[in-house]
């Protein structure tokens, strides 16, 4: 029996004054799947990532999560249908330390109130510590525990995308968007990252999408790669497939590497 | 409570970088100043400190307080504080006056419910606009509040000053009209609201502030519900505005009239938090200390040196330059207020262990 | 209905006055993208340099050019040593130093010239004119008159010469302004210099009609509404703002006043500052911003 995919982009259409980011944009991917969404620079990846988490509005088309459809969706409720995300640009709380950072992402899994945070309550207590247990435990799934106490916009670089990742993940998502979650880093530290997705993948069984430019990440990294050019898909299948395809070779020429 | 593995939670989730070992530790700088607060200076103080620097000094920094959890924890601009502790100073009143059966620790947290209700209205434009306009929103809401308790006169009880006056302070029948009994009754609201907004700012609730400080649209995104998380700052800095206003009025000037709580004093309050430092609690208290102590020493200054010369007039212009420029130089070097120089301070003089 | 245009008119005509005020504020705005609290103070500078000069029996024309010197002076300082040590911060951080700024120079003012009240006579008679079927005070019109006249050359100035180009550019975009070869130093001053100006226009009449005093300062707090209603960077939108706060601020106080006990102009440009916010946040004249994630 065949499942039915966990996301569904059906005939996403985008443009901004007067650009088409995407057009007809149609895409499945499965449940426990990397999927690679690559193409030039402007070719609209971004646009779809936030299409998908609800932070852009499509002009026509749907999107199907999970058996659940929609045309938009705040991005709040996107979080709790189980959609994290990763920024290009970091955006971490920048004067919140790390574990702040991370622990903050596990909002949406806070049922204490106010009132009781306000006067200390036994149930506020106990889930502050069982929040702080599980942001500390993402930490040190990707390596990071020992920056708990550190403001964030004083890491490194590096360090800085793990942080955004592990405040994704740790509301176990059933989805997560990265967008270039390698961008700016050195070969050890790509081989490092590359090596936490695929955990998560393969641990955590969350379903991946990611932005990616390094081709030799892409297709070692996705079961299934999307190819996107001018807003249009151009490619889609395994990595094997689209790497020998020639449509998608025309519109990389001289970019594969 | 399970202790924690050599990572202190407290000095953790501490904000904006002011993680003095001193402040957030065990207990003891916490303990060492509520036996000052409480064991101390009512052996030693006279009327006079009680009066006129203990007591306001313990209410400004209680609104310093209350505006820091909006605009430093949470940055939600705001010109709004007066109002606030305008509508707590009078609605207290009123309870007191139209329910004279209530105790007063009910009609005090009454008059903050009133504030905090009002906050939440004022808070709502906060939903739509952000940092600077919403300012204007606050800044409206602070001249019209300020004309309605100086035209119906229903809210001063029809006095003709427009004022409103200390009712009878006491307490399971003690009577606390006394200096030492106005301090200790406002030392024990302010140690309690102060344990409250800690415990607020240690939590998610306060993650949740200073995510949305931050960097909102990226907090939505992972899933922190932003309008509960503005409301819920608006509502919390309203309570404790209002009760400190109910404070300025009954416990420290004994009467107030809506033009104690104007424009100048929201800006009094902001400059408060913004010279004691965005985002730390210990900040609202230095900022208070600051700005009551600097008067007091100018004037001493003045007098050593130009012996009575000085008019009254100049040395208020000179208070002026002188809190103007410190902002300036504040906001342009050292964003976090005198408490980062004092956390820096105490780092240097009491070094960590690794 | 004679009343109603009365009402109108001296709305408008004063509604004018706060264009000119809202003006300073557009201009700076444009040029440093801050909302500059100091504005008021430095319209209460000028008024009390002015009248302590011309006290001092200094003849009007030269202290009305010696204020402006130590205008121009003063705004060059301000760009100084407050708007370059805070480049890039945000909005709300400028705004409270310039809070802070509007202070310092109250605090300077009064120290060397005095707080005391003084009366500020420009030789305008304040007596009612009849025109027509209504009454309008010969004051009010003439200000508004030297208002007009003042924003017109402004408007003309900023939208026909090369100096308004290059502000334009500046305000636009400040890095590209820069590489096709725009003094971004030289522009900034000359805006400053320029809103010195009006602030010195503005104080005076505003000084003549209500003295000359420290609550001059805080007739900021009346521009913030006409911004937010015509938009902060929009010259066009200052004068209609302003003339929709006077307006609508007069015909309240008529209509409205008697219902809930007078005195709304306190308030009232606020509220409709803040249902335009709601509606339409960046004004009716002003630029939409939009934020990248």
């Amino acid at each position: 029996m065949i499942l039915p995919p966990l996301l569904q982009l059906r005939h996403v259409s985008l443009s901004f004054r007067g650009i088409n980011a995407l057009s007809g944009l149609s895409f499945d991917v499965s449940k426990g799947q990397i999927c690679a969404l690559i193409g030039p620079n402007g070719a609209g990846k971004s646009s779809a990532l936030n299409i998908i988490n609800g932070v852009y509005r499509a002009d026509s088309g749907d999107i199907v999560f999970d058996g659940q459809r929609f045309e938009q969706i705040h991005p709040l409720k996107a979080a709790r249908l189980g959609i994290g995300r990763t920024f290009q640009h970091n955006a971490l709380f920048r004067h919140m330390t790390v574990l702040d950072n991370v622990m903050a992402g596990l909002t949406r899994h806070s049922r204490a109130t106010t009132i009781e945070y306000a006067l200390r309550l036994p149930r506020a207590r106990r889930e502050q510590w069982v929040l702080r247990e599980r942001a500390l435990g993402m930490l040190d799934f990707l390596h990071i525990a020992r920056h708990a106490g550190t403001i964030a916009s004083t890491l490194p670089y590096g360090v800085q995308k793990r942080v955004d990742l592990a405040r994704a993940l740790v509301a176990q998502p059933k989805l997560v968007l990265l967008d270039e979650p390698l961008a700016g880093m050195n070969e050890d530290e790509k081989r490092e990252m590359g090596g936490f997705i695929r955990r998560i993948n393969r641990d955590l069984g969350t379903t991946v999408i990611l932005i990616e430019h390094d081709m030799g990440v892409v297709m070692d990294l996705s079961d299934h790669v999307v190819v996107l050019d001018y807003g249009r898909k151009v490619g889609d299948g395994t990595p094997a497939e689209v790497r020998d395809d020639p449509e998608v070779i025309a519109a990389y020429l001289g970019t594969v590497h | 409570m399970p202790s924690s593995d050599g990572i202190d939670t407290l000095a953790l989730v501490s904000s904006r970088g002011f993680v003095a070992p001193v402040t957030w530790r065990p207990n003891w700088l916490v303990l060492a100043l509520l036996a000052v607060t409480f064991g101390l200076v009512p052996l030693v103080a006279d009327d006079y400190w009680l009066n006129a620097v203990l007591i306001p000094f313990l209410v400004l920094s209680l609104a310093g307080l209350g505006l820091n959890l909006l605009t430093g924890f949470a940055g939600q601009a705001s010109l709004g504080a007066g109002a606030l502790m305008s509508v707590g100073a009078f609605a207290s009143y009123n309870f007191l006056l139209r329910a004279p059966l209530l105790p007063l620790p009910v009609s005090l947290a009454l008059g903050g419910a009133t504030a905090a209700g009002l906050g939440l209205v004022f808070g709502l434009p906060s939903l739509r606009i952000k940092g600077f306009y919403l300012l204007a929103s606050t800044l409206g809401a602070q001249f019209f509040v300020e004309w309605a308790f100086t035209k119906y006169e229903w809210f001063s009880n029809h006095a003709s000053s427009g004022s409103i006056s200390a009712p009878r302070l006491a307490l399971f029948g003690c009577d606390l009209s006394s200096p030492l009994g106005r301090y200790l009754l406002t030392a024990t609201i302010v140690a309690l609201l102060t344990w409250v907004a800690a415990n607020l700012v240690r939590s998610q609730t306060g993650r949740t502030w200073t995510a949305i400080r931050d960097m909102d649209t990226a907090a939505a995104v992972i899933g922190i519900p932003v309008v509960g998380a503005k409301l819920s700052a608006f509502v919390v800095s309203s309570f404790i505005l209002g009760i400190a206003g109910a404070l300025w009025a009954f416990t420290y000037l004994g009467t107030a009239d809506a033009h104690s709580f104007d424009i100048d004093r929201s800006f009094q309050i902001l400059f408060i938090i913004i010279i004691g430092g965005l985002g730390s609690l210990a900040g609202s208290y230095i900022g208070a200390a600051f700005i009551l102590v600097l008067p007091i020493f100018l004037d001493r200054f003045a007098l050593a040196l130009f012996g009575g010369m000085i008019g009254t007039g100049l040395l208020e212009n000179l208070q002026k330059i002188i809190f103007g420029s410190l902002i300036i130089f504040l906001l342009a070097r050292e964003p976090r207020g005198l408490a980062a120089y004092l956390a820096r301070l105490s780092r240097w003089l009491l070094p960590r262990r690794a | 209905m004679s009343f109603f245009l009365e009402t109108l008119v001296g709305g408008l005509l004063a509604g004018v006055m706060y264009s000119l005020v809202a003006l300073g504020f557009v201009l700076i705005y444009k040029a440093s993208r801050v909302f500059n609290f100091a504005q008021g103070s430095l319209l209460l500078f000028a008024a009390l340099a002015f009248v302590t000069l011309t006290e001092h029996g200094v003849n009007l024309w030269l202290a009305g050019l010696i204020t402006l010197a130590l205008l121009i002076l003063i705004a060059l300082a301000i760009e100084r040593a407050v708007l370059r040590p805070l480049t890039g911060r945000s909005d709300l951080t400028l705004f409270m130093a310039t809070l802070g700024l509007s202070y310092v120079i109250e605090g300077v003012a009064q120290t060397v010239m005095g707080s005391d009240v003084h009366a500020l006579d420009l030789g305008i008679p304040d007596v009612p004119m009849q025109v027509g079927p209504i009454q309008i005070s010969v004051f009010d019109l003439t200000a508004a008159a030297i208002s007009g006249v003042l924003v017109l050359a402004l408007s003309l100035l900023f939208s026909r010469t090369r100096l308004g180009v290059s502000l334009r550019a500046v305000a636009d975009d400040p890095l590209a302004a820069q590489s096709i070869g725009i003094k971004l130093d030289t522009v900034w001053s000359v805006v400053w210099a320029v809103a010195g100006f009006v602030g010195l226009v503005a104080g005076l009449l505003w000084g003549s009609r209500q003295g000359v005093q420290f609550s001059l300062s805080l007739v900021v707090l009346k521009a913030l509404p006409v911004l937010i209603i015509g938009g902060f960077t929009s010259i066009t939108g200052a004068i209609v703002g302003g003339l929709i706060v006077g307006a609508s601020e007069s015909l309240a106080e008529l209509y409205l006043g008697p219902l809930i006990g007078g005195g709304l102009s306190a308030w009232f440009a606020y509220v409709l500052a803040l249902a335009f916010l709601l509606v339409r946040p960046s004004g009716l004249f002003g630029e939409r911003a939009i934020e990248r994630v």
